[in-house]
């Protein structure tokens, strides 16, 4: 555990934590509210995060960034969008 | 440079000053098309849903979305497992990354028993892929991540092999760090389908 503790001290940990404060608030948003919208731009947000965080895109090089950044907002406009026309 | 030996802290990719490609560019193209695969097919749910709202929103009360809710939960746990894992392993440290990765693949072991509890419970009341277009797409959707989720976990033994070895080269640190964005891209994908099936309505 000794080794671990440095790492756990990271930004990357509190990330974690935040996604899962965040699945479990969805969950409640959805089962209990259907607040549809809230609930993709949360999903997109913890996408983002995974990439940034877990992927550690954050440090890559600014194309590859870009490319990810721009499918989480794509992809979360595209289905936002499908979503308030049907 | 290809026989450096990832060993030491000054190897730790620091955002924003020298930038790291994480895992092998290779590696990128596929998680990237991947993701391109399931987008698409995110939208065709939603186009199909538009077509036939009342019949989605009723079909989709038939899942339980507490299954969905622990399988999210389980692949976070397995994710930050991984990435621990990772941290270690470009420290120098193999031996406790090991039973990281073992763990990650725990937790997806465990999303797979639940996968055959929900699919199983669904066939026993009747409901299969041909019962109507809302549980055609929960099959084939939940079904292809499954298929990733599978491969995530040979992906993951190839992780816990590597650790194993007392130094890893740039190159195989690179599959290693490749292999766990792999992980992410599982955990990644089904944190938008997880919304998509089971809330969206």
């Amino acid at each position: 555990m000794t080794v671990l503790a440095p790492l756990l001290r990271t930004r990357t940990s509190a990330v974690w934590l935040l996604l899962t404060v965040a699945t479990v608030l969805s969950w409640a948003l959805g089962t209990h509210h259907g607040l549809t919208i809230a609930i993709l731009a949360i999903a997109f947000v913890k996408v983002r995060f995974v990439g940034l965080y877990f992927m550690e895109l954050r440090g890559a090089p600014p194309a590859l960034r870009t490319v990810f950044e721009l499918y989480c907002a794509a992809v979360f406009l595209t289905l936002s969008v499908m979503y308030l026309l049907s | 440079m290809s026989t450096a030996v990832v060993g030491s802290r000054s190897s730790t990719p620091e955002p924003s000053r020298n930038y790291h490609v994480p895992g092998e560019t290779g590696v990128w193209v596929f998680i990237l098309g991947d993701m391109v695969v399931f987008a698409i097919m995110f939208a065709t749910y939603l186009y199909y849903r538009g077509k036939d709202v009342a019949l989605f929103n009723t079909s989709q009360l038939r899942l339980n979305p507490d299954f969905g809710l622990i399988n999210t939960l389980l692949l976070l746990a397995s994710s930050l497992l991984v990435v621990l894992a990772v941290g270690l392993v470009r420290a120098g440290i193999h031996r406790p990354a090991q039973p990281l990765i073992l763990g990650a693949m725990a937790c997806g072991g465990a999303f797979s028993v639940l996968k055959v509890i929900e699919y199983s419970g669904k066939l026993d009341v009747g409901i299969t892929p041909q019962t109507n277009q809302f549980f055609m797409f929960y099959f084939v959707l939940t079904g292809l991540h499954w298929f990733h989720l599978a491969i995530g976990l040979a992906v993951l033994a190839y992780m816990y092999f590597s650790a194993r070895r007392t130094s890893l080269d740039i190159k195989q640190f690179a599959w290693f760090e490749g292999a766990g964005c792999y992980w992410h891209m599982v955990d990644l994908l089904w944190i938008v389908l997880f919304p998509l099936l089971y809330l969206v309505n």
